[in-house]
């Protein structure tokens, strides 16, 4: 299932392990992976998604470290079963419902869906720089 | 370090091919070189084999010292090789070359011999000298994945691939490095490198240009542009950090590590009415790092003086 829900830009100029924790942050708060499910091996991972096992190993250690995850010696990587996690799920109609808003303002004020997406990115880049 | 050279030169008759080289790669790493045709890339190789003697600095593999005959030889027991020009026994087939070559390594992995032929679909009752280049492509990755080296030294692994084949080298060599083995391949592919590489060397003239881990450049540098009322004041934009500035009436484009708050800060007081980052791509960075033109009209490297030794076409022995 990861084949498809993990998408790799190695091309975008954007870390691709910073791409790969932000896909296993998604796909856990879109319930594609609940709390308890197994991710994939390291090297089964690096296999799938063509990328170098150290890669995988640097996004799984930091998601391990952010308690999105869970390294268990030997046994592999689960995603981490937390308290936070249903909470979460309940604040993305919030924060969905806050870009919405945003999104209707910027159109009104006669932006294009294309140039909206771009203040966004270019934002976020900015952001991920400066952090 | 698996591999390292310090101020690695190698003088032509009329040309230098490789100037002043310091290389430094980690074990376990997977290291994409680049860099433009005749930069040195092949030469550099040749050397770290002791195929090619340098002519003067010095370089390490194993700790080993490659310009040691003695050295060297321990360096290629445990260095898997595939040659630029893929070169092999050009009288037999791709079987009997396996069968010759295969007794000759002690760690030699049926498994992983069998699952590459399959993939690369060769054919095995063939003589190599009615093999494709792509074929002959295969033949060589088939035969220096399977013999598990703890070091691979790929020049211009993907040559005559197609895309399928590719990609099942890229995913063969990502399995050697996740069973711990040192990878470092030579590519014009800029797009392999980004996807399977840590880290990057990238050559010009002889001369490293940029050099790092992948994950550390894209997270350095960014694309800045900005848009002023007026002609751009492109002279007012050499700041710390930027490496590249360029304009074109009243747009400056920058290409800068780092410093990310001083330069977009200083270009609001410049008076920039739009100020956008983005991130860079490896390609966008290797052209920048490789256009300053060449100083010579001179090739920077022509392997006519010395003819490398019988081991440079491939290594079954």
């Amino acid at each position: 299932m990861t084949k498809n829900v993990f998408r790799i830009q190695p091309a975008s100029g954007i870390p691709i392990y910073v791409q790969l924790i932000e896909q296993v942050k998604h796909a856990v708060e879109s319930c594609l992976l609940m709390p308890g499910d197994q991710l994939p091996g390291i090297r089964t991972l690096s296999q799938q998604l063509v990328i170098s096992p150290n890669t995988v190993v640097k996004a799984y250690t930091e998601l391990d470290r952010e308690g999105v995850i869970a390294l268990r010696h030997g046994a592999g990587a689960f995603v981490a079963d937390r308290g936070a996690a249903p909470d979460r799920a309940e604040d993305v109609p919030l924060a969905r419902g806050l870009v919405k808003d945003l999104v209707k303002k910027l159109r009104r004020h006669g932006w294009s869906d294309d140039e909206i997406r771009r203040f966004v990115d270019a934002e976020l880049t900015f952001e991920e720089v400066r952090r | 370090m698996i591999i390292e050279t310090h101020d690695l030169v190698k003088m032509y008759r009329r040309s230098v091919a490789v100037d002043g080289l310091n290389l430094a790669v980690p074990e376990g790493s997977i290291t994409g070189f680049l860099g433009p045709n005749g930069s040195g890339k092949t030469t550099t190789i040749k050397m770290l084999l002791g195929l090619v003697r340098p002519t003067s600095g010095e370089g390490f593999v194993f700790s080993e010292p490659i310009a040691e005959d003695r050295a060297s030889v321990a360096i290629r027991s445990r260095t898997a090789y595939v040659s630029e020009d893929k070169r092999l026994y050009s009288y037999m087939t791709a079987r009997q070359i396996l069968d010759f070559t295969r007794p000759l390594y002690p760690n030699w992995s049926r498994r992983r011999e069998r699952e590459l032929l399959l993939r690369f679909n060769l054919p095995l009752d063939r003589k190599f000298s009615g093999f494709s280049k792509g074929m002959r492509t295969k033949l060589a990755l088939v035969l220096a994945l399977a013999r598990s080296a703890p070091l691979l030294i790929l020049d211009e692994p993907s040559e005559g691939l197609d895309p399928i084949a590719t990609e099942h080298m890229l995913v063969a060599v990502i399995q050697a490095a996740a069973e711990g083995a040192t990878v470092f391949f030579s590519t014009h592919q800029i797009s392999q490198v980004e996807r399977v590489a840590d880290r990057v060397i990238i050559l010009q003239s002889g001369r490293l240009v940029l050099e790092g881990s992948l994950e550390d450049l894209r997270a350095r540098y960014r694309r800045i542009h900005l848009a002023f009322p007026m002609r751009a004041p492109v002279e007012e934009m050499q700041l710390d950090g930027v490496c590249k500035a360029s304009s074109q009436g009243h747009v400056v484009s920058l290409l800068a590590d780092g410093h990310l708050e001083e330069i977009t800060g200083h270009a609001h007081a410049m008076g920039a009415i739009s100020v956008t980052v983005e991130p860079v791509g490896l390609r966008e960075l290797f052209l920048e790092s490789v256009d300053e033109p060449c100083s010579t009209g001179v090739p920077a490297c022509v392997e006519v003086e010395e003819e490398p030794h019988d081991l440079s076409s491939h290594d079954p022995s």
